[in-house]
Parts: C-alpha cells; structure tokens; sequence
C-alpha cells in the first residue's frame, strides 16, 4: 500500500490549506485563491528559476512553523520560499506588507514612462492592474525617467526598453524554450537593459513566447502593434495542426470581425501562459482559414477585455420592428456612405503598422 | 602595546616570499593542522577560538564551516573573497600584499578542515598587481610541497587558484561572487538554498573573507584557547582597521579588540588623533554602509558607557544610537565635513553598484542620489528630508542581498543624527554652497537619561 502522503497546514491570512511539502507560499495562496494571492510581477510558474525579483509578492510569516515557530525577521518572497508545516502567513492582513508592497509599486513606476494611453499592453498590462490595485494615485517622483531607444529584435518583435521592469521573465523563456539565449540583461542598477549585445536578431522557433511572458508593454509582436487595442478585440479559442513537433497549436485569436488581429497564446487567471506556441503559428497564421475556432475565450469580468466581449452571438430582438407595427425603419442615410474616414471595405488587420489617415483617404486608394 | 597576530611579522624584509616566511615560523600551523591535527580538531579549535567573519557581517567562522553539507561524491570548495571594494576598507590589499603567504597557509588549513580540494581567491579587479604576488607565493609554496598533490606526504591534495573579478562591489556579496566565478553575470542568487549547501557549482561551498582565513593561521598555531584570551567577550582576537579620513596617522591597524575608540582615534600608537587640531565631528567605523556616527555617541554609548572597539560595543543601542564594527573602514570626519555632501557620494556609489536585480534596491538608489543631490545643491524642500527617510525604509530589508541595506543605513543615520544640518541646507542653500554647517552641537555631552 502507498504510503500515505504527509501534506503541510499552511494559514494564510487565517485561511487553512494543505498542501505538498516544497510548495511556495504563493503557490499555497494560489490554492486558496482570491485576495490572499500576492501579486507576483516576475515569478512565473512554468520558468524554472524565475521570481524573487520584483518583490512585490512579499509578505510575513508570522510562525515559521510547528517545530520553529518563531516569525522571520524580514518580509520574504511568497515566491520563492517553501512552506514549512504549521507555518503563519500574513498577507493582506499585516499592514506591514500592505505599505511595502506600495513602496515596491512605486519604486516600479518611478522609472516607467505611464505611456499607456499609447502602450499595446494597455489591457492586460500586469504593471496597470498592479498599480492600480496596490499604488498610489500620484507620485513623489520629480526627476527625469531613463529612457533607451526602441530596439528591433528580429523581423516579429520590438523591444520598448523604457518600459521594461526587469522581470528576467523573457532571459528564462529564451534560456528554457529556445535552441539558444541571443538576448540577455546588460549593465546594472537603474540603467541594466534587455539587449542582445550587437543588434542581433531573434530568430527561433519559441522566441515569440517572449511577447507573452512580458508583463509589461516592453516586448510587442510587431505584426499586432497599434492594430487595434484589446479591450476591442473577441479573444476566441482556437487550434490548427502544427507541423512543429513541440508546439501544440492551441491558440487564443484577437478577433474583430473576420479579422484575426493577433494570436496569442492561452493565459490562465493568473496571467500565465498555459501552452507555449510556436512562431509560424503567433506570427504568421493571420488568416481566420487557417484555425479551427472552439469559442470564445472566458476572460474574467473584472477585465476591461470582457467589456467588448460577445458573451453569445444571438442577435438581440430588434423591438423597432414591433413598435412601428412591422414596418421596416427608414434609415436617413448609411454612416458609412457619408464617412470620409471609416472605409469598412479596408481590413485594419492587413494595413501593414499603424493605421494612419492616408490608408482611409480615397484619392489615394 | 597589543599584541599582533596577523601582522607580527610584517615589518621583515622579504617576508613576502617563502624562504624568509618559513625561517620565521611560517607553515608550521599548517604543519600542525595536517600532520598531527586533523579536520575535527581543526574544526573544533576555530570553533574554540571564537573567530568570528571578518568580511562585516561578523557571523562565527567555526559556526559556518559546520553547517557545510557533505553529500557523498560531491566536491567541496573553499573560497576566499578578496574583493574588498567596500569604501573606506582596504586591510585585506595590505595582507595580501605584503604577506600573501599567510593567506595560502590559512587556505591550506581552511581547506584541509572543510575537506575541499580546489581553493578560489576571487579579487576585485583593481587590485592588479596583487594577483601577480598571489601567484608567485603559491608557485612558491606548490615548488615547496605546500600545495598540489600529496602535500607533505599526508595525501592532501590541494589546488589554489585565482580569479579576477571585474571591478563590481556586488561581487563581495558571497552569492554574486560564486555566480560571477562561475563566468555569469555578477546577481546575488536567492537565498535558500545557502552556499553551504549548493554554492560553486550546486556544490558546497564555503565563502570567507581574506582576514578571517588568514587568523585561521595564528589560531592553530597559539591555539584558541590562547586566541580567545585576547579580545573582550563575544569579540576575540585581533582585528585589522583600515583607518582613513583627517586623521594624522591614516593605515591599516591590528588591534586587540579590548581598546576604545577615543583610545584608538586619539593616542599616537594608532591614528594619532585629528588632523590640523580640528576636532572630531563624526565617524564611520565599519566601512561605508554602516551607520554615520556624531562624535558624542560615536565615545559614549547612549547609557554613558565608554565605547570599545569591539562588535557589542560599537553595536550597543542598536541602529538608534549604534553602528557596527562591519569590515573595520574606519572613516573619521574632522569639524570641516559636511555629512550632507558624504551623504551623497554614499548614495551615488550605492546607485552605481546596485545589480539592478530586485527593484527596491534598483529604484531606490537612484531616487535617493537624486534627491541628496538636489538638497546638496540648495534646490532641496524639506519635504524630501522626509522623503528620502520613507524611501530608505522602503528599501531596508525588501532586498534580495545585503546591498539594499547598506544603501539605506548611510542615509538613515545621517538623518537620524544630522538633521539639523540637512535642515540647515534646506533652509540656507546659498549659504550651503559656501561654507560647511560645522561641528555644532554634535560633540557636546550627551544629556543623562533622568533615573527614576
């Protein structure tokens, strides 16, 4: 008979869980789900190595365990220590950590450029959702922000280093997915950067992974750049038989229409990857034809992407009809027959980079 | 006169290389250790003597040579941190220069206990001319039997070896050093696990500064029953103090850690008091990252206690109204200093050397450069005194290496002990840029706590 697995009691917040010896504590929280979850900005559960960077995850073990219970002297990562039996946690109930996580959120902000309004990422940014949750409103930063210049990576993707936290998410990615690492961390402190040394490209089958594990606006598929934003998009499941052996060819689209604006790979509620897909499927399977769509995709409520999303395609009953007494409504005029601007013939998708006035202007065309 | 350990045959000519080091009783501890010892005994004197790191962080040296893990068929390696980069510190350039045999002989004994067969003395970059003697002594000491295989015919095998770092500060940080001897990037790795277990290479590995092995020598050779005589309390034995700044006698001091710091600073055998007549205003005695301390609690302890230059001593009363012995930088400041502006180039040096791993320390380090630089330069408010004091908080003790905190406890003491004279360069900027706020109250007496 197996012998029965010894399981730790963990208390987070007063909450009680068990859970396998040599889980983290956020992994533990994980488990228990909801607001006991410490924010994690560089921890990612499926790249070995990674968290304990950002610090934002932070928090106090109040009893270190059964057998030791006295509490640790610091705050520590939730994403990198494990769990001891009979061990106390506090996370959103020590005012300790609620104020250290503020001044990690600041000190994440002091350096970013807050160019959302212009930033792809705007949506399904982990920097908004963090800064919006666990900062403060204003800033007491008064001096100027480091700035790098925008760096092309290869053909697919832009490295925005400005905006860039140094999560070393994408170092890991390229290190654990790829053939071969071609971009690295240079520098230190305030000024280090994500480069590849000598303008070199990336060029590998996973590397558009990168994209994914960006928590930030920092790296951005080129073929999607200000194509659209997200909170206008239909995320929709979708599958193709790829021929890469390592890619299983389970995708999300951005759609809008017919149109696929962006393919992504499938995130779970925590904003991490579920399935890695490979290049020729992210960046160059743009065609609706070529997948096989399931549905759409489930994306939490409190998402400003859910606010675009067809939750069902019935049409709603018109009452129009039923009011005039089954008379048709006389319509004034199409707005796209007046428009100067809006040329719905013209596929946003297609237009090659951002859509500028020129692609609607019809002397041109 | 106290006795030296470290450095009592220092001023012989040639003491550098082996011939005049062993007709002056060089090797014969190691002699002792491998031939009549063994590492249980070894292990079990250090552990007698009381040694404690001599790196800063004061941890006991015979403590962390028992916690090294010993899995079967697993290599261990011994590493010695020669990259003292710490400003103000600068004892183990002097050991290293002028008896580098003392530290292959202490490897040797280190080594021997711990049961490593490869040895590293990573050095920082700047020291270049040092690596040269190092290689020429073990040369020496391999040609006499003292290093390679079967030393001595006792079947020990030993290989030292040394590696350059590149010049970064967060190289002195135990992990960063291994990552950076292993050809990587310079970052502290996370800690657990601890070298102790999975360091150079995930193998044990045990991590000592260039002072504390060296003292291993001495130990074995007096023993530590002898070794622990000297010294006061938890303090024993002899430590090496750098000692710079306006003081008339500036270099590098073995002390018996039973002196006071008045006595240290003022009497002839070591600084020869300050510089010019001036008097003292502040001190710094542990290398730059501990705590700034004003004249009046830098020779009095808070309770009206002479202050000693021992760990407890100078450590009394906390980070409120203490400091640390840390590395032995002991950096004097005369009437003429100005804290804000030292203040400063603490903070831009800490700027520079943040690895940019962890955010608090990335960040936070150039915000308060930022903001010292603009009360520096009269363009302070007083609101970023207040600043400047939330943000160091917001560092301390949120970082993954020590380096965030010896960021943050510079700034916070000088605030803590110096307010005036930031408040001062806020209130008179003009006149901040001509001259210094001076000594003022900080040497006065310090009022008597009301017994009741």
């Amino acid at each position: 008979m197996a012998e029965e697995k010894k399981l730790f009691k963990v208390k987070i917040d007063n909450i009680s869980v068990e859970v396998e010896p040599g889980t983290t504590i956020l992994n533990a929280a994980r488990g228990i789900g909801g607001d006991v979850v410490p924010p994690a900005m560089c921890y990612y559960s499926k790249l070995q190595g990674s968290g304990g960077k950002c610090r934002t995850c932070l928090v106090k073990v109040t009893k270190g365990s059964e057998a030791d219970p006295r509490p640790m002297p610091k705050l520590v990562a939730s994403c990198r220590t494990t769990v001891m039996d009979g061990m106390e946690v506090a996370n959103i109930t020590s005012p300790e950590v609620l104020e250290a996580r503020k001044g990690i959120v600041e000190f994440l902000l002091i350096n970013h450029p807050l160019d959302c309004p212009v930033c792809d990422q705007a949506g399904e940014c982990d920097l908004q959702d963090l800064s919006y949750e666990h900062g403060a409103e204003g800033t007491r930063y008064e001096f100027k922000r480091r700035t790098f210049d925008k760096i092309d990576l290869g053909d697919h993707i832009q490295l925005h280093m400005t905006r860039c936290i140094l999560c070393y998410r994408c170092v890991f990615t390229a290190d654990q997915l790829t053939a071969s690492r071609e971009h690295g961390v240079l520098d230190r402190g305030d000024h280090s950067q994500i480069s590849t040394y000598i303008q070199n490209n990336l060029d590998n089958d996973f590397i558009g992974n990168v994209i994914d594990v960006c928590p930030v606006g920092a790296l951005t598929d080129k073929t999607a750049r200000f194509k659209n934003r997200v909170w206008f998009l239909k995320p929709v499941d979708a599958h193709r038989n790829c021929d890469n052996p390592k890619c299983c060819g389970k995708v999300a689209l951005w759609m809008r229409g017919d149109e696929v604006f962006r393919v992504t790979a499938r995130k779970d509620q925590y904003g991490e990857v579920e399935n890695w897909i490979c290049d020729t499927c992210r960046f160059e399977k743009k065609d609706v034809k070529d997948w096989t769509i399931e549905g759409p995709r489930k994306i939490d409520r409190h998402s400003v992407i859910s606010q675009g999303h067809y939750v069902n395609t019935v049409k709603p009953k018109d009452p129009l009809v039923e009011v005039l007494d089954g008379r048709q409504p006389k319509l004034l005029f199409d707005i796209h027959t007046q428009s100067e601007v809006n040329r719905p013939t013209i596929d946003l998708s297609k237009i090659d980079g951002p859509a500028h006035s020129d692609d609607f202007n019809k002397s041109q065309s | 006169m106290g006795r030296k350990l470290l450095l009592e045959n220092a001023h012989i000519e040639g003491i550098r290389y082996y011939d005049t080091y062993r007709r002056n009783g060089g090797y014969a501890a190691a002699e002792k250790a491998l031939k009549s010892m063994g590492p249980e005994a070894v292990l079990e004197e250090v552990k007698k003597s009381g040694l404690r790191g001599r790196g800063g962080a004061g941890f006991p040296t015979g403590m962390k040579w028992s916690f090294i893990a010993k899995p079967e068929g697993v290599p261990r390696y011994l590493v010695c941190n020669a990259d003292e980069s710490e400003p103000g510190t600068f004892k183990d350039r002097y050991l290293m220069e002028f008896i580098p045999h003392l530290l292959i002989e202490g490897l040797l004994i280190s080594s021997f206990t711990l049961g490593a067969n490869a040895c590293y003395i990573y050095i920082r970059g700047e020291y270049a001319w040092i690596p040269d003697i190092l290689e020429q002594a073990i040369a020496e000491a391999k040609n006499n039997g003292w290093l390679g295989k079967n030393i001595q015919g006792t079947g020990f095998d030993l290989e030292i070896y040394v590696q350059r770092g590149a010049g970064a500060y967060i190289c002195g940080e135990e992990t960063a050093l291994i990552e950076s001897l292993e050809g990587k990037r310079g970052n502290p790795r996370i800690k657990p696990p601890f070298p102790a277990v999975k360091g150079l290479w995930q193998c044990p590995t045990v991590v000592n500064n260039v002072e504390t092995l060296a003292a291993v020598v001495p130990i074995i050779k007096y023993g530590g029953d002898e070794y622990i005589k000297l010294g006061t309390g938890k303090s024993t034995g002899t430590k090496l103090i750098s000692a710079c700044g306006n003081i008339n006698k500036p270099g590098v001091y073995e002390i018996e850690m039973n002196i006071s710091v008045e006595e240290f600073i003022f009497s002839d055998e070591y600084c020869g008091g300050i510089r010019n007549g001036k008097r003292l205003k502040a001190c710094i005695p542990g290398g730059s990252s501990v705590p700034v301390l004003p004249a009046n609690l830098l020779l009095k302890t808070a309770k009206g206690e002479t202050r000693m230059m021992t760990y407890e001593s100078l450590a009394d009363g906390g980070f409120a109204t203490g400091s640390m012995l840390g590395s032995g930088g002991f950096i004097v400041m005369d009437e003429d200093q100005c804290i804000v502006k030292n203040t400063l180039t603490f903070a831009r040096f800490y700027h520079h050397e943040s690895c940019g791993q962890c955010s608090p320390c990335r960040e936070g380090t150039g915000w308060m450069e930022k903001v010292l630089k603009n009360i520096e330069t009269g363009k302070g408010k007083m609101s970023d005194i207040d600043l400047l004091w939330d943000i160091q908080r917001k560092i301390e003790g949120n970082t993954i290496c020590p380096l965030g905190d010896a960021a943050a406890w510079p700034v916070a003491a000088a605030i803590r002990h110096f307010r005036d004279e930031f408040e001062w360069h806020v209130k008179n900027p003009e006149e901040a840029q001509r001259r210094n706020f001076g000594l003022a109250h900080y040497a006065d007496p310090l009022p008597v706590a009301a017994t009741v």
